[in-house]
């Protein structure tokens, strides 16, 4: 750091006052959101980056543990019905067997409370896992077999044979699950229909308007990291080193299955390489477990690739219908965004394509519907903005197509429908920079010159650029609780049960701690992902820097009473109450006076404690029923496309992100570069094959299933308005998520400026525009 | 993986005594023969190392090259004779797979490597390669990757190499190795379409070892060119690659080798295309009749239509290309 801003830095260095532990109307904003010049907003490393690269982090599948054995699993061929002969004998005979475990001697378990059914039910399906013949999906496991290595295992695992009898109810085709009926959706407790008005007969009258529907195939999700646990049962205890994003939930979840106290699961998931949703209770670690306690042996279970087509799945399909109506000058009058997804009958995930629609643009009528059918297949989950990802390609596609009907140009086209406060439940918006940010963006990446479908062409190869807004809500879950440890060394440690994916979860949040305590970040320990430590924070909706966030400045809030307290009378705090201290330079000060100093080590010393340690709960997230709270993108894409062949190659991709105040510029802008670059894969590639005439997956393979490559991927820039939220801890909201937003239609917009050719179909590949 | 013994021949008799076996399989780099028996599709009983066999590229003496069958693909590609005579060979090699793959698999291993027909690949679908006349689940399946040429009632499978394609247009030799001693198969009669018995891929009997492949002395440097269609920049298989290479003289194609991968069972030379070209003008339009005839027998499944289309643009854009060069060599 150049010497000159070291001085400044030095001069400006103030104490920082203690954040208010709840944000409603009246509050005070994050002091953290004022000090422009700390750890906030730096471009720190991650922490456990230089662990990751050298191979020293020890992930969930290289636990090592005395008696280890190995699982593989068999999964069913078949789609519905049930086994009427499943034959293990020569995998019982097979070298180095441990076990073979099928309906027939599996332990007693029951279901896992599906997802979002109790405050920390994380079970996928809720079918009885292994407990009787009946076949609910193709793919589903129907034995597992323990051996003294995996290859044994894997081999065993080849040489069981089932005889299936298929059950006349089974439904693999869309065509056939639509004609049964459909159901609306109902996510996180809410009826995914909306209506304001009557869109309709608003729509009819429209003087303009698109009528269009866009469809979007089953996704599966591909961490690097397979989903593994290494597990053993100590008496009644069952410890698992897992890979997941939801270690409570895990445990709490695993412990209805068995039947047996939550304080007897104790999980850890220190290392998790990627989940994107897809790391929670899976049937893996259940069978695992049963294994484990039929065997009494520790055992190890790492899905294969193959596996995690079969038993983790992703996003499901989506048809979707866009009907924008709007007056003369741009103004929409009709917004309607409806659809069906498919489901199963054992899970309860109507992909919510609609959330996007609810808060982007004004209109004077909605109607919004999610209609969901089952099919027997993986229960499809959460993947990476689930709803918003693909909710977006349909919703901005048609705003794209609306712009050119109207010969419009469309980015003036949402800035001249860009509410003033929620359109759909008329709450205030906390902070809502769309506008700057598609100002900055359209500057940035030239948009200007941009011309009509078709006209720019660079030898074989048609440009074409294109933009879409992405979108995605700021959540705080309820169940954040967190512990701060003082030691007389001026050491600080942080335990909360959250996640670290890979994220830059911890290096963010050591920035944070260290800047409200006033201490380096070396001073600074974050242990986190231990169902021992406090808290319940599921890494899902992108809610953790906020959740964690809240239970920390709890957490602080008494840490300090405790500190002021332990001072006493003899301190220069003596007198002071904690609203009127902030942590400097490893003690505290008070904010009008910074004469008034005292360091920790000499407050613990002083009280002859060797630590002070105190846990807190984070209030609840109250800020949801005063604001509509949201994250925005304004995304640019140029494209271009072989005259020939059709080929498609992104060449320029601009993000520019409205997410509050940012917190580490360098794992934030890599969380918006790989959401982009996970929508560059739902946008011209990702689909899972599931052949409807056996409900089996085609392509369960990174082979055969496609994801950009690094010659797939341009470069990509990112700018932020770096706008605080004054309504969220540290002014920020979550970035994990809506980086994929908007990528699919800002691609399909490309696309069709270059070529004049409108796919509506993910993925856009080249036999779409040939 | 079912188990197996594995043997590391050390040299050519020793290698064709193991492989006489019944069980046996020799194994290249394995990039596709241990992924198959991963997947217990392939599941041999011995498997006989020949990788330390036959690695050299040397000249033949009359002009051309022969490329021992254990050579690195990256080595080939790599070579300088390679890269200055025979650059449609090295561009071919580049265009498959990754670095990574390139580096472990062998030249007589790419030839042998079977299709990406995913329910050859899954052992809960039918599939006539892997168990004779349990029937076809991808004719009415997912067969966007599938052949448009030379497919049957059996079988709608493609050979997913690109280096054959190239070696095809070449009019390559293969040798290959037996107990009863070594013979020459020209590259283009070595795969066989899949009629009634999709489970023969090749003329090779049973024990029969490649040896080396053989570059004739003409090879094209100065106007041939690789071109792949595939569904992402890089790391994918052809739905659409031509291997193309002509000779002009005076606006008229003297000479033309045209062979089409992504399409067929095989490496697919495109003869009729080169008889309709061979001694007519180097036009688009006599580039563009070639392909329709070339096309003519050709047929669309469920989803692999399109390539049709795209293999007429792709041969009749890269024949134009071709001839608008400047000889460079």
């Amino acid at each position: 750091m150049p010497i000159l801003q070291n001085a400044m830095m030095a001069v400006m260095k103030k104490a920082i006052a203690l954040a208010p532990d709840s944000f409603i109307p009246g509050g005070k904003p994050d002091p953290l959101i004022r000090h422009k010049h700390g750890l906030i907003g730096a471009p720190i490393s991650r922490i456990d980056g230089p662990l990751k690269v050298s191979g020293r982090a020890t992930f969930a599948a290289e636990v090592p543990m005395e008696g280890l054995t190995y699982a593989a699993l068999k999964y069913s061929s078949i789609a519905r019905g049930r086994i009427v002969e499943i034959d293990t004998a020569a995998a019982e005979n097979a070298p180095g067997v441990v076990l073979v475990m099928t309906y027939k001697n599996a332990p007693r378990l029951k279901p896992m409370p599906l997802f979002l059914t109790k405050p920390k039910a994380a079970g996928g399906d809720d079918v009885p896992i292994m407990q009787d013949d009946q076949i609910h999906w193709n793919g589903q496991p129907v034995a597992l077999v323990l051996a003294e290595t995996q290859e044994q295992a894997d081999h065993a695992q080849s040489l069981i044979r089932v005889i299936y009898e298929a059950g006349g109810d089974g439904v693999t085709s869309l065509e056939v699950a639509k004609a049964k009926g459909s159901e609306p959706g109902v996510f996180q407790g809410e009826t995914l229909k909306l209506e304001i008005e009557d869109a309709e007969a608003m729509l009819a009258a429209a003087p303009h308007k698109i009528d269009v529907r866009y469809t979007t195939p089953r996704h599966n999700h591909n961490p690097i990291e397979l989903h593994a646990a290494t597990l053993a049962w100590q008496g009644d205890r069952l410890r698992i080193h897992d890979a997941v994003q939801g270690v409570a939930h895990v445990a709490w979840t695993i412990a209805q299955v068995f039947g047996i106290d939550e304080e007897k699961v104790h999980v850890t998931s220190p290392y998790v390489g990627g989940a994107f949703g897809s790391k929670n209770l899976s049937q893996h670690q259940v069978l695992a477990a049963a294994a484990a306690q039929l065997a009494q042996r520790p055992v190890r279970i790492m899905v294969s690739r193959e596996g995690v087509f079969r038993i983790i799945g992703g996003r499901t399909i989506t048809e979707q219908r866009v009907a924008l109506g709007a007056q003369a000058d741009g103004t929409l009058v009709a917004l309607i965004h409806t659809g069906t997804v498919a489901m199963t009958p054992h899970n309860n995930m109507p992909e919510p394509f609609i959330q996007p629609a609810k808060s982007a643009y004004a209109s004077r009528s909605f109607l919004l519907d999610v209609e969901t059918v089952k099919m027997n297949m993986m229960a499809n989950t959460f993947m990476r903005a689930p709803g918003e990802a693909v909710g977006t390609f349909g919703l901005e596609s048609g705003i794209d197509e609306l712009a050119h009907a109207m010969g419009m140009d469309p980015i003036d086209l949402r800035l001249k429908n860009e509410p003033e406060k929620d359109p759909t439940t008329g709450l205030p918006f906390s902070q809502r920079g769309i506008v700057e940010a598609w100002k900055a963006g359209r500057e940035r990446f030239g948009w200007r010159a941009r011309r009509g479908p078709g006209a720019r062409r660079d030898g074989d190869w048609f440009v074409g650029i294109g933009c879409a807004a992405g979108t995605y809500p700021y959540y705080r879950m309820p169940g954040g609780a967190a512990r701060i440890t003082l030691s007389k060394d001026g050491h600080a440690t942080i335990g909360i049960a959250a996640h670290e994916m890979g994220m830059g979860t911890s290096t963010a949040q050591t920035q944070i701690a260290a800047e409200r305590l006033g201490l380096p970040m070396d001073a600074l320990t974050f242990n986190y992902a231990d169902t021992k430590l406090p808290g319940v924070v599921l890494a899902g909706g992108s809610q953790q820097t906020a959740a964690i966030g809240a239970a920390v400045i709890a957490a602080h809030h008494k840490l300090v009473g405790e500190l002021l307290k332990l001072a006493g009378n003899d301190s220069p705090l003596a007198g002071l109450t904690p609203d009127e201290v902030g942590g400097l330079d490893g003690g505290l000060c008070a904010l009008d006076d910074e004469s008034r100093c005292e360091s920790y080590a000499s407050i613990l010393s002083r009280a002859k404690r060797e630590e002070v340690s105190v846990e807190a709960k984070a209030p609840l997230p109250l800020e949801f029923l005063h604001w509509s709270m949201h994250s925005h993108s304004a995304l640019f894409c140029e494209v271009r496309v072989n005259a020939v062949t059709g080929e498609i190659r992104v060449s320029r991709f601009l993000g520019s992100f409205d997410c509050g105040r940012i917190i580490n510029s360098k794992t934030a802008a890599s969380q918006f570069r790989g959401g982009i670059i996970m929508g560059l894969g739902l946008a011209l590639m990702e689909e899972t094959q599931f052949d409807e005439r056996t409900g089996r997956i085609m392509n369960p393979s990174l082979a055969e299933y496609h994801v950009p490559v690094h010659l797939d991927v341009p470069e990509i820039d990112i700018i932020w308005s770096d706008e605080a939220d004054p309504h969220t801890p540290m002014g920020a909201r979550g970035v994990g998520e809506i980086g994929i937003t908007g990528v699919g239609a800002a691609v399909a917009n490309a696309v069709f400026n270059a070529t004049g050719k409108r796919v509506r179909d993910l993925p856009i590949t080249l036999d779409k525009v040939i | 993986m079912t188990p197996f013994t594995y043997e590391r021949a050390i040299d050519r008799q020793a290698a064709l005594a193991l492989g006489a076996g019944s069980g046996a399989k020799y194994l290249g780099g394995g990039t596709n023969l241990v992924d198959l028996m991963r997947e217990t599709i392939e599941h041999p009983e011995v498997l006989v190392d020949v990788t330390g066999l036959s690695c050299g590229i040397e000249e033949t003496g009359d002009g051309g090259l022969r490329i021992g069958a254990g050579a690195k693909n990256t080595a080939v590609a790599a070579d300088r004779r390679v890269r200055e005579r025979y650059p449609l060979l090295a561009q071919a090699i580049l265009a498959g797979a990754s670095a990574q793959i390139r580096n472990m698999a062998t030249v007589g291993g790419n030839l042998l490597q079977r299709t990406r027909c995913g329910y050859f690949y899954d052992d809960a679908a039918r599939c006539n390669k892997r168990e004779t006349g349990a029937g076809c689940d991808a004719i009415e399946g997912f067969n966007r990757m599938h052949a448009i040429l030379g497919a049957s009632a059996a079988c709608v499978a493609t050979h997913p190499s690109d280096m054959a394609v190239a070696l095809a247009a070449l009019d390559a030799v293969a040798t290959v190795e037996g107990q009863s001693g070594a013979r020459d198969i020209p590259l283009v009669e070595f795969h066989l379409l899949p009629g009634e018995t999709p489970q023969i891929e090749t003329v090779l009997k049973p024990g029969e070892l490649v040896t080396a492949v053989t570059l004739p002395r003409e090879g094209f440097a100065g106007r041939s060119t690789y071109r792949k269609v595939r569904d992402r920049a890089s790391y994918a298989f052809a739905l659409v690659s031509v291997a193309a290479a002509l000779d002009l003289e005076a606006g008229t194609v003297k000479a033309v080798r045209l062979a089409l991968g992504g399409v067929a069972h095989r490496p697919w030379r495109a003869t009729a295309a080169e008889d309709a070209l061979t001694g007519g003008p180097a036009t688009e339009a006599a580039f563009r009749a070639a392909a329709e005839a070339e096309l003519a027998p050709a047929q669309g499944l469920r989803d692999n239509a399109f390539k049709i289309e795209l293999a007429r643009r792709v041969i009749t854009d890269t024949l134009v290309k071709l001839a608008a060069l400047r000889e460079t060599a």
